[in-house]
């Protein structure tokens, strides 16, 4: 069954969370990884990789770039589930 | 009339590190001092990269003299005559001619002339590459000692306003005398490449393209994003690969040395590798930077020089970095 984007969402705030140490409730939709929720590349890989065990999808590496904001990225494993 | 029978090789059962040796640029280099050409402060650099300083080399030393340095210390320390040594593997991408090699005149200049000599390239993982080389050549009775060296100055290949990789870089050299042993010391090496990703860490231009003007000139750069996730996850599996063929596990480790890359590549290898608090990790990274394939020797001789490890216990080291190119093994601490 496809992953819904309040599941991912969610899954991927835990994430964030577990990384960063950002409130879950701060990872929204429309906020920027770098600008808003002062990512760095390699935090945001980290991610990345972590999603992709949390989620069963493959996030190429040319891919991650064009994750900017939350939304990007809950978009991305949306629809690769 | 009979055909005589060839004669070969009398095998050695096994081979060990005898001993370690090693220089660091003479030059303390603070995270201010490179900080500006980059846009950046010590603050970014530490929190992204755990670098302090890092050790380079001023102009008037070249790789060559930090390695004859390493390399003499080894050679004292192992308590060997240099005219035992039976080759001489030299790691290096700093080397300032394409030939001769450096490890020629290195085995000359520590007084092992006229031992084999070659130089390997395989960039961060050359030290581990050349410890595999050196135990099959002990092992197969090639060579009675292996002298092998890890030099690097990269500070001659960095681009000051580099953001990717030139800050991280330091010059220093490493070195090891492997011998023969009556007991296991080093184990089978997990080793590799995958050249399809050749561009990850390479450098800005070939000296083809210097000469004709169209580069300036080359420089060390890396997809750092695309490196950090292979490293980590990648590397990882490797390691977990060199323990098994050891016959060990990470409980039974002193120390891991891994190749100094980033503290955060190796504070998340510790992770994934579930290395526990009983086992020395090396930072060497903090004081000493990046510097290729002098890393994981310098590294593991700062943990037996500060007394964070003893000899005798095992230690995994792995190295990896631009081919791509990988090697682990587990070695008994010298």
């Amino acid at each position: 069954m496809a992953l819904t984007q309040a599941d991912v969402l969610s899954g991927l705030a835990e994430i964030v969370n577990e990384e960063t140490g950002i409130a879950a409730s701060d990872v929204q939709l429309e906020k920027h990884f770098t600008n808003d929720l002062d990512i760095d590349s390699i935090s945001m890989m980290t991610i990345v990789v972590n999603a992709e065990d949390k989620f069963g999808v493959k996030i190429p590496d040319e891919e991650v770039k064009n994750l900017e904001t939350v939304g990007d990225a809950v978009n991305f494993i949306v629809s690769a589930s | 009339m009979s055909t005589p029978t060839l004669k070969q090789y009398e095998l050695n059962k096994y081979s060990k590190i005898y001993s370690l040796g090693a220089c660091r640029g003479e030059l303390v280099v603070t995270n201010d001092e490179v900080a500006g050409p980059i846009d950046s402060s010590d603050e970014w650099i530490r929190q992204r990269t755990g670098i302090i300083t890092r050790r380079r080399a001023g102009a008037d030393t070249s790789m060559m003299d930090m390695a004859v340095v390493a390399a003499n210390e080894a050679i004292e320390k192992a308590g060997i005559d240099p005219k035992e040594i039976g080759a001489v593997i030299f790691s290096t991408i700093t080397h300032p001619y394409t030939t001769p090699s450096a490890a020629t005149l290195l085995a000359d200049l520590v007084g092992a002339n006229p031992a084999a000599a070659y130089d390997v390239s395989a960039a961060c993982a050359g030290y581990c590459y050349a410890i595999a080389q050196a135990d099959a050549l002990v092992r197969s009775g090639m060579a009675k000692f292996v002298l092998v060296v890890a030099a690097e100055k990269l500070s001659d290949i960095i681009d000051p306003t580099d953001r990717s990789i030139s800050f991280l870089l330091g010059d220093g050299a490493g070195a090891a005398v492997v011998g023969p042993s009556d007991k296991p010391g080093i184990s089978p090496t997990v080793w590799g490449s995958d050249g399809s990703r050749w561009d990850a860490v390479s450098m800005t231009g070939s000296l083809l393209e210097f000469r004709d003007g169209t580069v300036s000139w080359p420089t060390l750069r890396q997809e750092g994003q695309s490196v950090f996730r292979w490293a980590v996850w990648e590397m990882a599996k490797v390691a977990k690969e060199a323990l098994d063929e050891a016959g060990i596990e990470a409980t039974d480790l002193s120390a891991l040395v891994t190749h100094q890359a980033n503290i955060r590549i190796i504070d998340e290898m510790v992770k994934q590798l579930a290395i526990p608090d009983s086992v020395a990790v090396a930072r060497d990274i903090i004081n000493t930077g990046n510097t290729s394939a002098a890393s994981v020797p310098l590294a593991m001789h700062e943990l037996l020089r500060t007394g964070e490890v003893k000899s005798g216990g095992y230690a995994l080291e792995i190295g990896f970095g631009a081919g791509l190119a990988f090697a682990a093994q587990v070695v008994v601490l010298p």
